[in-house]
């Protein structure tokens, strides 16, 4: 009876348009560590010779590598997972409805919410944070950090769970709770390091292009910033609230699954 | 003669909205939704959709009662299509805008460029060509809109007048802020990348010219029938042969001479942007052409010769 109620669970979203998990967790600053690099068929680490300095250095980063190692492995997993999700729900669809019509119109919402998140998330990570060192030690990074860290948490072991049939009722609830405090919080990390980078984007004219040049285009970064930034006025409601709607539908629904056991 | 009773109920809610009776077996949509606006002055006939079931096609406004697969009771349904505007008035609006809003970056008006540059005219010969090619550009679509075009429908949503608007007037202030900026550089090749850019610009907008008055031949005065458009002596229309809207791809062509002329990559983007949005609409016009004539010349694409 349980493994139905949570199979109904795995439809119902489904059927919800059940959230995949896009590229949005931060993605490592590296492809692939150097450690890796050794392991796998790469002939030009093996070229360099080496003195015992050398060796050390070597000895470093392979500790190094297998720790990168370690997390590449868990969040590529993570990754698979989250878009095995988005698969399953798109191959659910076209299983019951025999046609592919109509299963962007289901999804879309859920998608598009969460890659506009994802590119949220990359514009944080490499436009601000990393580009704009003198920023990175200020508090509200900290806050966006540990909101993103938690969210992602949740996020992952929820999917994770989900396609193992085997979800705890506390991750589900985590999942279409924490949000309520985390979303807004994020936001405010988000927009107080932006706020905080702007003086040094002004001064440095990073990411900027000024006239005259022979494309006779200019581009501001630091009015750019304050437009994404007055962009999250209108953006984040939505997003918000179609959070809550989810939170509605699901919680909602897994009443209803309980109540026919 | 047996009179036909119509009502009209409300495609969402199934409301009786109106009920007409005596109506003329011959009576058009076009009368019927006459009929309805006086009782709902509201909805005057262009913001009305009439159809025979709720989720149906329209009607057009030429399709007559009685043939019409109802029996001498018509049930119709009625959607609001919102407040209407007229083609001509968003055509006109959104061409008059850049006409207006580049003349006054050319002429460097107050509050732009800053004091030390108000009134004073640029340097460079392009800056001026260029501003005759733009201003010669949106006042041929003006007159075009008022004595060429044969439009299909009278009108279309409001809100589209807000969408158009913004697009030309918005990219037209960004390619005019450029083009006419005191620290504006001149195009790499000089002369010679001018001349040639001219001369495509001036190629592309007499084709253009040429496929309009083409289009219009099509048609009669006041009517809407639609015909296969086929080459005809203007050497110009000759691209029938191979492109279903010689009018778009002629229209690109001018663009793409202009953003040579003026080496401006917001000219090229604009560009860009417009070809995307033509082609949309090339490929839908060749659809419908291919649905509605068996004989449609196979070897014509939408807008690119044998690409697109």
């Amino acid at each position: 009876m349980r493994g139905v109620g949570s199979l109904s669970a795995l439809s119902g979203d489904c059927q919800r348009g059940f959230s995949p998990a896009p590229a949005c967790a931060p993605p490592p600053p590296r492809v692939s560590p150097p450690g890796l690099g050794q392991t796998m068929a790469s002939s030009e680490e093996d070229g360099a010779g080496g003195g015992s300095l050398e060796e050390k250095e070597k000895g470093r980063k392979r500790r190094l590598g297998a720790l990168a190692t370690a997390w590449l492995i868990g969040y590529n997993i993570a990754m698979t997972a989250g878009w095995l999700v988005l698969a399953i729900a798109m191959a659910r669809f076209y299983m019951q409805k025999g046609t592919y019509k109509g299963l962007y119109k289901t999804i879309q919402k859920t998608l598009k919410f969460f890659q506009t998140f994802a590119v949220s998330r990359i514009f944080m990570v490499w436009f601000i944070t990393h580009s704009i060192k003198q920023i990175q030690n200020e508090e509200s990074v900290i806050l966006y950090l540990v909101v993103w860290t938690v969210t992602e948490i949740t996020r992952y072991s929820f999917y994770t769970f989900n396609l193992l049939n085997h979800l705890p009722y506390f991750i589900k609830w985590a999942r279409y709770n924490f949000f309520i405090i985390l979303y807004p919080v994020g936001v405010a990390g988000e927009l107080l390091t932006i706020y905080a980078a702007l003086p040094y984007v002004k001064k440095t004219g990073i990411f900027s292009l000024r006239l005259p040049n022979k494309y006779n285009v200019s581009f501001d970064y630091y009015y750019f910033l304050i437009i994404v930034m007055a962009s999250y006025i209108p953006l984040f409601p939505q997003l918000y609230f179609h959070m809550l709607w989810q939170r509605r539908k699901v919680l909602h629904g897994e009443v209803t699954v309980e109540k026919d056991d | 003669m047996k009179h036909y009773e119509v009502e009209i109920l409300d495609a969402k809610t199934r409301d009786k909205l109106c009920f007409l009776d005596k109506v003329e077996p011959n009576a058009t949509i076009a009368e019927i939704k006459n009929l309805f606006t006086k009782s709902h002055p509201q909805w005057y006939p262009a913001r009305q959709s009439l159809r025979l079931d709720p989720k149906g096609k329209s009607l057009k406004d030429e399709d007559v009662l009685q043939n019409l697969p109802v029996g001498t009771t018509a049930t119709l349904y009625f959607r609001d299509l919102g407040a209407q505007i007229s083609w001509v008035t968003v055509f006109l609006t959104e061409y008059a805008g850049p006409l207006l809003i580049y003349l006054l970056f050319y002429f460097r008006v107050p509050f732009i460029y800053g004091p030390k540059y108000d009134f004073i005219s640029s340097k460079h010969s392009v800056v001026h060509l260029a501003c005759i090619c733009h201003s010669f550009h949106y006042i041929k679509r003006l007159l075009e809109t008022i004595f060429v075009h044969r439009f299909s429908h009278g009108t279309m949503p409001l809100r589209n007048i807000f969408k158009n608007c913004t697009y030309y007037w918005g990219f037209a202030a960004w390619m005019a802020y450029y083009i006419n900026h005191p620290l504006y550089t001149p195009p790499t090749y000089g002369d010679e990348q001018v001349k040639l850019a001219l001369i495509i610009f001036l190629f592309c907008q007499l084709g253009n010219f040429s496929i309009h008055i083409a289009l219009r031949n099509l048609r009669p005065a006041g009517s809407k029938t639609r015909k296969i458009p086929y080459p005809t002596k203007n050497p110009f229309t000759w691209l029938f042969l191979l492109v279903s809207c010689p009018n778009y791809t002629y229209e690109v062509g001018s663009w793409i001479g202009f953003a040579i002329m003026t080496q401006c990559l917001p000219v090229a983007l604009f560009s860009l942007v417009g070809f995307i949005q033509m082609t949309i609409w090339a490929k839908g016009k060749h659809r419908s052409y291919l649905k509605e004539f068996r004989d449609y010349p196979p070897l014509r694409s939408p807008i690119v010769p044998f690409l697109l």
